[in-house]
């Protein structure tokens, strides 16, 4: 028995949603002054929190069209939009974290942060460029962009290698996580130049 | 609870200390993992007593030290000092523990001694963090001999009246208040005097953003942060860095006329 469409996709919204779930859970007991998982830095905290699972899940929507291709499931395509909105949410909780939370509207220090160093640059451009991949992702700005839909959408190749940069840039000497994250990218990113060359490999 | 500890200090802070449990739950000790909360969870595997420490170089008596000989000549002190990390975080500590200039009077360095150099022990079974070559372990950090010899400068054993948690450093940790807390290294097993200048771990690991002398310096930035603020734990809005982390009175003589935008 196959679950309908509508609950497969209630059930990605939960488990999509559910970092962010915990993440608000912890924020509350620490405001309740009880016992919490966001250290005595929760700022930092989540900081690293939501960029991990922006990352995670930018990766993840590009991961679909390669897994639809080599294994035939072809229904994965109905879960793109919304990986890619969730990634985009993802990406919004960390950047109102770094400039409400850390920085308080310190716009000065934000501004500079963003110019002086290229691993902040290189952020913020990956979060700016999801923005409009975000507004034109909804059944009209698809029908009226056309064939530029697709090519404006690509964009998400060069958001999720800045993405990867960044994460790696950020950190101060435990790579494993960031190295990780640029493997599965080179895989992803790979596999589609593989497949524009020629290259193609079902399992179906 | 350590005794014989005396309690007041020309050196204490009047801000109001750190949690206790905010200072032993959130700690930079890789040998225990990179996670903030990885120390408090690993460190426990951490075997400080008994405890002996190394002493060579260029000293008049050198030899092996247990931690008792090395520290109960001499009076415990409670300092309340800041300490302010390189990641633009900061607490308020109680230490306990010997100036660490009445450790090196009684060691007796000779003329050539310039520098200390410090250890951490190396042991992959007590400190699992090292089964993975995130550092280059040991973990060695240095001072100039007369930044070793300033009266701020603490040989820690302690903190909040006790003897420090594994996660802190046990048995023995450096404290140099007007430096990031990178130079406060912990565990330490070997003191070297030496002429030359140590490499110190962070410092090998990226040249460009951590120096060796590492004061707290609120004009020079880290290449990835800006340390003209720091969060202080336990509060909401960042508040200005100073210079010398605020013991600038007490140790800016130390660096008169050198380029701190080079010597940093």
């Amino acid at each position: 028995m196959r679950l309908s469409l509508f609950y497969q996709k209630a059930i990605v919204h939960l488990l999509a949603l559910l970092p962010a779930l915990w993440l608000f859970w912890q924020g509350w007991l620490l405001y309740d002054y009880q016992d919490h998982a966001l250290t005595a830095n929760p700022i930092q905290y989540i900081n690293q929190y939501t960029g991990d699972w922006a990352i995670r899940l930018i990766l993840l929507g590009l991961a679909l069209t390669p897994l639809r291709q080599v294994f035939g499931w072809n229904r994965l395509i109905q879960f793109r939009r919304m990986i890619g909105l969730y990634a985009f949410f993802y990406v919004m909780l960390h950047l109102v974290n770094f400039m409400v939370l850390d920085h308080f509207f310190d716009w000065a220090t934000i501004i500079k942060d963003v110019i002086k160093r290229p691993a902040i640059t290189f952020g913020m451009i990956a979060a700016t460029l999801l923005i409009p991949l975000a507004v034109t992702s909804t059944k009209g700005w698809v029908r009226r962009l056309g064939k530029k839909w697709i090519k404006l959408h690509q964009l998400i190749y060069v958001i999720g290698a800045l993405a990867v940069v960044h994460n790696i840039m950020m950190v101060k000497a435990d790579l494993r996580e960031p190295l990780i994250h640029l493997g599965i990218l080179i895989i992803l990113l790979g596999y589609r130049l593989a497949r524009r060359a020629g290259f193609t490999y079902s399992m179906t | 609870a350590l005794q014989g500890v005396r309690k007041i200090s020309a050196y204490d802070t009047d801000e109001r200390p750190t949690p206790f449990k905010a200072v032993t739950t959130y700690n930079n000790f890789y040998e225990f993992g990179t996670g903030k909360d990885d120390p408090a969870k690993n460190a426990h595997t951490l075997i400080t007593d008994p405890w002996s420490v190394k002493v060579d170089g260029h000293v008049d008596k050198p030899g092996t030290y247990s931690l008792d000989d090395l520290i109960s000549p001499h009076t415990m002190e409670e300092r309340l000092y800041r300490m302010r990390c390189v990641e633009a975080w900061s607490m308020v500590i109680p230490w306990v523990g010997v100036p660490l200039k009445d450790i090196i009077t009684r060691l007796g360095p000779t003329s050539k001694a310039k520098y200390i150099r410090f250890e951490t022990l190396e042991d992959h079974k007590q400190m699992p963090g090292q089964r993975r070559r995130v550092i280059n372990w040991p973990y060695v950090e240095g001072l100039r001999l007369d930044e070793a010899m300033h009266p701020l400068t603490l040989m820690a054993v302690g903190l909040y009246g006790q003897s420090l948690p594994n996660q802190n450093g046990a048995p023995l940790r450096l404290v140099v208040p007007w430096k990031y807390g990178f130079k406060g290294i912990k565990s330490i097993v070997r003191i070297s005097f030496t002429d030359r200048m140590p490499r110190n771990s962070w410092n090998e690991l990226a040249p460009n953003e951590y120096g060796f002398y590492a004061n707290v310096n609120p004009e020079i930035d880290h290449p990835r942060w800006s340390q003209a603020n720091e969060r202080r734990i336990g509060e909401f809005r960042r508040r200005k860095t100073l210079m010398f982390n605020g013991y600038g009175e007490e140790v800016a003589h130390l660096y008169a006329g050198m380029n701190l935008k080079k010597f940093y």
